[in-house]
């Protein structure tokens, strides 16, 4: 997702296994803002979102669009996850809604088409051309950590944001009455309804909230990614992984997956392993987080905080 | 002033199988209805239809005079009909302090509301888990859970659904008492139960279903007394 900092090699001194266990934490992080929506909206609708990665895309473009005519990345944040947040619950109301009842192949059949559509209008509104997006001069900076190795702000600013935004979400969904209605809704949307909810709104809502989320994790990452078509599809795969290995439904374990997967991926990109002479990494790193998930569904088939389905 | 719950002509078919033939149901406010009839003649069909639960294939159903018939469960809820379902329905993964607030709603003005100071006066057993998860709760712990986890809607009338199944007798005695003190307050209720006694001397009204149809509406007293009848209908 993002260009990786540091650098490569096989004697990994203290000061670059420092700035690579903050592009881990900051790319778990980045992954988990987009996970939690896709998780939220599959453990409480039952709903598999496809195109939960082109909005990601869409949040990305809306970034390099909205800073180009808005002039900063500062006013191009707000005004784009308010247009996220107002397209989901669009999207909801026009599509998604009809997919609750149904089995799970209808739900990637649309979805799928989603992703189609999708990729068309980005292609019509933007072209297939790549872009930047420029920082906001504020964050541009580094911090200087030795003489040659030095860490972006924007980086860690990025990180302090997903972090403010998972510490919310915990606290509305464990905290606030919404919350509460949100988890008994997961369990049992009927019974919602006969204590006078209407379960529909609270749907819409948090299809909305994922929507915003996803496309507020794309236009994080639009400086240090570049904006390109189908960016979405790499993020979309990466994400479901996330999903498995925290368990289908869980905020904590998509947190828990997010990071792990940071890890993996980041140190498996930057450490040399040579078993019996034949190269394991980096050779094979582009497989690493998916022998995690392996080994993580092979010690829990649910996922790390899943649920056992009876 | 109209009737709590009016409905009349309610027919609802489960997939192919017509369950419910033409059924007028009847609810004044303060009243309390015992609901009659063995397994499988109806009762649990004719509760989810007046709840907009399932649809209706023919009939209507109003409340305190408005029409609901077709409307969203949560708008029969809204107007002030609580629901406590067979097998209870609490939320496991929600505490019980927060199953009973997510429900909590102000009641209707000058009445005396359900706040959660008074379902936990009237259920000392929630006041002492409140930190427990629901699913936690032994079978008449939830069972008071969920009444009191529908009064907090400060509701016009209670419909009970099975509240003493599965239930020990002392615990059951328990949730009986508990279900007298919410009629003493002149809340109507609908009670469905398997104890005859028991309901039919709770009740001001019985109304017995066999095969999806009425075949008793009336006194619950001289049901009581009417031994040939019940023991044709209800078989006790």
């Amino acid at each position: 997702m993002a260009a990786r900092q540091g650098r490569l090699g096989s004697q990994v001194d203290i000061p670059s296994f420092f700035i690579q266990i903050l592009n881990s934490i900051q790319y778990g992080l980045l992954l988990f803002l987009c996970a939690s929506g896709l998780t939220l909206v599959f453990g409480i609708m039952g709903v598999i979102n496809l195109a939960h990665g082109s909005l990601y895309m869409i949040g990305a473009y809306l970034a390099f669009s909205l800073s180009e005519h808005l002039g900063s990345l500062w006013l191009a944040l707000p005004v784009g996850v308010v247009l996220a947040v107002v397209f989901g619950a669009v999207l909801e109301w026009l599509l998604i809604e009809r997919l609750y009842k149904r089995e799970h192949l209808h739900q990637v059949l649309l979805t799928y088409g989603l992703i189609l559509v999708f990729e068309e209008l980005r292609s019509v509104i933007w072209g297939d051309d790549v872009h930047g997006v420029s920082m906001p001069p504020l964050l541009a900076a580094s911090i200087a950590l030795t003489d040659t190795l030095s860490y972006p702000v924007y980086r860690l600013w990025m990180s302090g944001v997903c972090l403010v935004l998972a510490l919310l979400m915990a606290w509305v969904l464990l905290r606030t009455r919404l919350g509460m209605i949100i988890r008994a809704g997961s369990v049992n949307s009927e019974m919602v309804q006969s204590l006078g909810i209407n379960i529909g709104v609270i749907h819409r809502i948090v299809f909305a909230a994922g929507v915003g989320l996803a496309a507020f994790a794309g236009m994080l990452a639009a400086p240090v990614s570049s904006v390109f078509p189908g960016m979405g599809n790499q993020v979309l795969i990466i994400c479901f992984v996330v999903v498995v290995i925290g368990g289908i439904g869980s905020l904590k374990g998509a947190l828990v997956g997010a990071i792990l997967i940071g890890v993996v991926d980041t140190f498996g990109k930057v450490l040399t392993l040579e078993i019996a002479g034949v190269k394991i990494l980096p050779e094979l790193a582009g497989m690493s987080i998916y022998l995690l998930m392996a080994v993580i569904l092979i010690w829990r088939p649910e996922g790390i905080f899943g649920k056992v389905r009876s | 002033m109209p009737p709590l719950i009016e409905a009349r002509g309610i027919h609802t078919h489960y997939g192919a199988s017509h369950v419910l033939h033409g059924i007028d149901f009847v609810l004044h406010a303060g009243e309390t209805l015992g609901l009659m009839g063995r397994n499988g003649m109806g009762k649990t069909t004719l509760l989810k239809s007046l709840l907009g639960l399932l649809p209706l294939t023919a009939g209507s159903v109003r409340v305190k005079g408005a029409d609901l018939t077709g409307a969203a469960p949560h708008r029969v809820a809204r107007a002030g009909i609580a629901y406590v379902p067979e097998g209870r329905g609490i939320f496991p993964n929600l505490t019980v302090r927060e199953n009973l607030v997510m429900a909590a709603r102000p009641a209707a003005a000058g009445q005396a509301s359900w706040t959660l100071d008074r379902v936990l006066f009237t259920f000392p057993r929630l006041a002492e888990r409140m930190t427990h998860d629901g699913g936690n709760l032994s079978g008449g712990e939830q069972q008071m859970l969920t009444i009191g986890r529908a009064l907090m809607t400060n509701p016009d009338a209670l419909i009970l659904d099975e509240a003493t199944e599965g239930l020990a007798p002392l615990v059951a005695r328990d949730i009986w008492r508990i279900i007298g003190e919410i009629r003493a307050t002149g809340m109507a209720t609908v009670i469905v139960d398997k104890n005859f006694s028991a309901v039919s001397s709770i009740a001001d009204r019985a109304m017995i279903l066999v095969k999806g149809a009425v075949v008793y509406d009336g006194s619950s007293a001289e049901l009581r007394e009417d031994k040939a009848l019940h023991m044709r209908y209800l078989g006790v």
